[in-house]
C-alpha cells in the first residue's frame, strides 16, 4: 500500500484547504456568528483527518460534539453577549502576534518535522497495514483495569461537575423585593 | 453488495483504470442513494396531505392529474417559478447555504441505510456499511441544528431568531433521549453496524424486546424533526412561521422537503433498529420484496406521526422541556440501565445468546420474555405515576376553584 | 498512505493559528474558540502519531477522547463565566473583567 492513491491526496488537499481556512476565519472574522461557522468549517475538516487516519469513530464524535454541541454553544454565548458589545478593534497587538505565531509555526516545523522530513524514512509496511483498534477496542480499553478505568470515570465526574458549575454560574441570580439575592 | 462493490462491478465492465473505475462506481453510488429520497419526497408530500384531508374531513388535492397525483409537480414548479426574495440586511452566503446544509443533513442519513438483502459482502444492499452506522445517523442529523440556528440568524428578522432559539433548545434536548434509545438495539446486536443490526433482529425483532425503547425513539424523532404536538418550530400565532420566516421560493421548499423527508427517513429507521428493516417473509429467494417489507414498516411509522400531528394540539415551549428533562431523560437513562443490566446478567447465566443474528427463535425466548416483562412493568409504574400526579393536580385545581368561589360568596 | 509529516505540518499550523487568537483576539468568546482550534490540533498530532507509529495500541486513540470530553468541558465553564462576566460588567473583553483587582 505504498503507492500514493490519487483520491487520498485529493482528500488531504481538501481537508486542508477546509481546516486552515476555517481557522483563519475565525481569528480573522469581525463577525462572531460567523466567526462560529467558521470553527465549525474548521472542525469539520478536522473530522475529515480523522476518518483519513483510519479512526471514523471519533470523526463522528467530532461531528457530534463539536458541531452539534459545542458549536451551538458559542452561537448561543455570541447572541447573549451580542447587543452591547460595539468591539471597535478586533486585535490587541496584531503584528507582535503575527510575528509570535508565525515564528512558533517555523519552530515547530524546524524542531519537529524537518528532521521527519529529510530523512523521508518510509513507514514500516507492518504498521501500515496493521489492523488498527477499533471502537470495540476503544470501549474495552475505557472501562478494563488495565486500561483507562480511573480516567475515565475522572472525566465523568469532570463532566458532570462542569455541567453543574456551568449552570450555576450562567444562571441570573434572582433578586426578591428586598434586593436580597436569593 | 456496497459502494465498494459496485466499484469492483464498473471495473469488471471493462473500465481499465481503478481510479476511474472507483470513481464512476462512487458516482452511480451516491446517484442511486439520494435518488430514493428525493423520489420518495415528492409522493410524501401528496401522501401528507391526502391524510391529512381524510383526518379533517377533507378530500385533499384531487385536480392535477389521477386522483390528484401530480399536485407535487405542479407544486414544485410553482415554487420554482416564485421571486426569490433576499432580505437586505441578510447575511447573504449564510442565508443561501442554510437550506442546503438541512436538506443534506437528511439525505446523507440514507447513506447508511439498508435496503434489501444481499448474499455477498456487507449482506445488503446499502450505500456504505459504517462500522458506526447508528453514531454516524446521530452525528449528521446535528447538522440539521446547524441549519436552522443559521437560517434564523441570517435572515435577519427577531422572529426567525427566537424561533431558531426555541428549535435548537428543542433539538438538542430531545437528542439525549433519541441516543438513548438507540443504544438498545446497539446493545442486543453488540454493533453499531446498520447491517448488523438487521441481522440480529433475524429471530426476533427488537420492538418485542423493547417497546419502550422504541416508544421513546419515536417520541424524541417526532421532535427531533420538529412534528405535532412539539412543532414549535412553525407556531404560526406566536412567531408566524419560526425560522423560515424570511424565506421564499425554492429556498423554503427546501426546508419543508428537508423536514418531510426527515419524518419519513425516522420511520425508516424506526423500521430498521426496531422492526427488523427489510426482514420479512421471503427476503432472502426475492430481495426485491425485503426492499417492499422496510418501505410498508417505515410507512406504518409515517402514518400514526401523521396520524399524532393531525389530532393532538401544539404544546407550550415549558411544557415540551418539562416533558423532556422530567420525563423522557429520566426513563430513557433508567431503560439503558435496566435493559443492560438484564441482558448481561442473561447471558452470564446462559439463558440469552451472545450473538443473536445466530441463534434461534427459542433460544431468544427467555431474554425477550424478561425484557417484555420489565417494559411491561416500568410502562405500568410510569403510567401510574403520571395518573397520581394528574388526579392531585385536579384536586389541587379543585380546592383552588372552591376556595375562590366560598370568597366570591363571602362578599 | 500520505507521510506523517503533512500531518505534523498541518497540526502545526493550526495550532499557530489557534494561539494567534488566543493571544491577539479581544472579544473573550473568539479566545475560547481559538482555544478549541488548539486542542484540535493536539488532537489531529495524537491520532496521526497512534496511526503511524503505535497503531495496535489503543492509548493514542483513547487520549484523544478524552480531549474531546475535556474540550467539551472546558467551553461549557468558559461560555458561562464570559456570560457572567457580560452581565455584571457588559463587556466581552477579557482584559476588563478586573473586579478582583485590589
Amino acid at each position: 500500500m505504498n503507492d500514493i492513491n490519487i483520491f487520498l491526496i485529493l482528500a488531504w488537499v481538501v481537508f486542508t484547504i477546509i481546516t486552515l481556512g476555517g481557522a483563519l476565519g475565525v481569528v480573522t472574522t469581525r463577525n462572531l456568528f460567523r466567526g462560529t461557522i467558521w470553527l465549525m468549517v474548521s472542525l469539520f475538516g478536522v473530522a475529515g483527518y480523522y476518518v483519513l487516519l483510519e479512526a471514523p469513530f471519533l470523526a463522528a464524535v467530532q461531528v457530534l460534539v463539536y458541531i452539534g454541541a459545542i458549536a451551538i454553544l458559542f452561537t448561543f454565548a455570541v447572541m447573549l453577549t451580542r447587543s452591547l458589545t460595539q468591539l471597535t478593534d478586533r486585535y490587541n497587538r496584531p503584528i507582535a502576534n503575527v510575528v509570535g505565531a508565525v515564528l512558533l509555526f517555523v519552530l515547530l516545523m524546524v524542531g519537529v518535522i524537518l528532521p521527519i522530513w529529510f530523512t523521508n524514512e518510509p513507514v514500516d509496511p507492518a504498521i501500515i497495514n496493521a489492523q488498527v483498534q477499533d471502537t470495540r477496542d476503544l470501549g474495552e480499553a475505557l472501562v478494563s483495569k488495565d486500561g483507562f478505568v480511573i480516567p475515565f470515570e475522572v472525566v465523568s465526574l469532570l463532566l458532570t461537575a462542569a455541567m453543574i458549575g456551568a449552570i450555576v454560574i450562567a444562571r441570573e441570580v434572582e433578586e426578591d423585593e428586598k434586593g436580597k439575592r436569593a | 453488495m456496497d459502494c465498494v462493490a459496485l466499484c469492483q462491478v464498473v471495473q469488471s465492465l471493462g473500465v481499465a483504470d481503478p481510479s476511474l473505475a472507483r470513481f464512476i462506481g462512487l458516482l452511480i453510488a451516491v446517484v442511486l442513494v439520494s435518488g430514493v429520497p428525493l423520489l420518495t419526497v415528492v409522493f410524501l408530500i401528496l401522501a401528507e396531505r391526502k391524510i391529512a384531508a381524510r383526518i379533517q374531513d377533507r378530500i385533499g388535492p384531487n385536480r392535477v392529474g389521477p386522483y390528484g397525483l401530480l399536485q407535487t409537480v405542479a407544486d414544485l414548479l410553482k415554487l420554482l417559478g416564485k421571486e426569490d426574495i433576499t432580505p437586505a440586511a441578510a447575511d447573504r452566503v449564510l442565508y443561501n447555504a442554510a437550506p442546503l446544509i438541512s436538506f443534506a443533513s437528511v439525505v446523507l442519513i440514507w447513506a447508511v441505510i439498508p435496503f434489501m438483502y444481499a448474499a455477498n459482502e456487507p449482506g445488503a444492499v446499502v450505500g456504505v456499511d459504517l462500522d458506526i452506522g447508528v453514531l454516524y445517523f446521530v452525528a449528521v442529523a446535528s447538522l440539521g441544528t446547524l441549519a436552522i440556528m443559521t437560517a434564523g440568524w441570517a435572515s435577519n428578522n427577531k422572529y426567525a431568531l427566537l424561533g431558531a432559539f426555541r428549535v435548537v433548545a428543542l433539538l438538542v434536548s430531545y437528542e439525549i433521549p433519541l441516543v438513548f434509545a438507540l443504544l438498545i438495539p446497539v446493545m442486543f446486536a453488540g454493533s453499531m453496524s446498520m447491517v448488523d443490526i438487521i441481522e440480529a433482529q433475524s429471530h426476533m425483532w427488537f420492538i418485542f424486546m423493547a417497546p419502550l425503547a422504541t416508544f421513546l425513539f419515536f417520541i424524541s424523532s417526532q421532535a427531533e424533526t420538529g412534528r405535532a404536538p412539539f412543532d414549535l418550530i412553525e407556531a404560526e400565532s406566536e412567531l408566524v412561521a419560526g425560522f423560515n420566516i424570511e424565506y421564499s421560493g425554492m429556498k423554503f421548499g427546501m426546508f419543508f422537503a428537508a423536514e418531510f423527508l426527515h419524518v419519513f427517513t425516522n420511520g425508516i429507521l424506526l423500521a430498521i433498529l426496531y422492526m427488523g428493516g427489510y426482514l420479512g417473509f421471503l427476503y432472502q429467494v426475492f430481495p426485491p420484496i425485503g426492499f417492499l417489507w422496510l418501505g410498508l414498516k417505515g410507512t406504518i411509522f409515517y402514518f400514526i406521526s401523521l396520524w399524532l400531528r393531525n389530532t393532538l394540539p401544539r404544546l407550550r415551549i415549558d411544557q415540551v422541556m418539562g416533558f423532556n428533562w422530567f420525563f423522557l431523560v429520566p426513563v430513557s437513562i433508567l431503560n439503558v440501565i435496566l435493559t443492560a443490566l438484564i441482558l448481561k446478567l442473561m447471558q452470564l447465566a446462559g439463558w440469552a445468546p451472545t450473538d443473536m443474528a445466530n441463534s434461534s427463535l427459542i433460544g431468544m425466548l427467555p431474554i425477550t420474555i424478561v425484557l417484555l416483562a420489565k417494559d411491561v412493568i416500568m410502562i405500568v409504574m410510569i403510567m401510574g405515576r403520571v395518573a397520581l400526579e394528574g388526579r392531585e393536580a385536579r384536586a389541587a385545581e379543585q380546592r383552588l376553584n372552591d376556595d375562590l368561589l366560598v370568597t366570591a360568596a363571602g362578599d | 498512505m500520505i507521510p506523517l509529516w503533512l500531518y505534523l505540518m498541518v497540526s502545526a499550523a493550526l495550532f499557530s493559528i489557534g494561539t494567534f487568537g488566543v493571544l491577539s483576539r479581544r472579544n473573550g468568546v473568539a479566545v475560547l474558540m481559538s482555544v478549541e482550534l488548539m486542542l484540535n490540533a493536539v488532537n489531529i498530532n495524537l491520532i496521526a502519531f497512534w496511526r503511524y507509529l503505535t497503531p495496535t495500541e489503543i492509548n493514542g486513540f483513547a487520549f484523544t477522547a478524552f480531549v474531546v470530553v475535556i474540550a467539551a468541558a472546558e467551553a461549557a465553564v468558559g461560555l458561562a463565566i464570559i456570560i457572567s462576566v457580560y452581565r455584571s460588567r457588559r463587556s466581552v473583553i477579557p482584559e476588563e473583567a478586573d473586579m478582583l483587582r485590589g
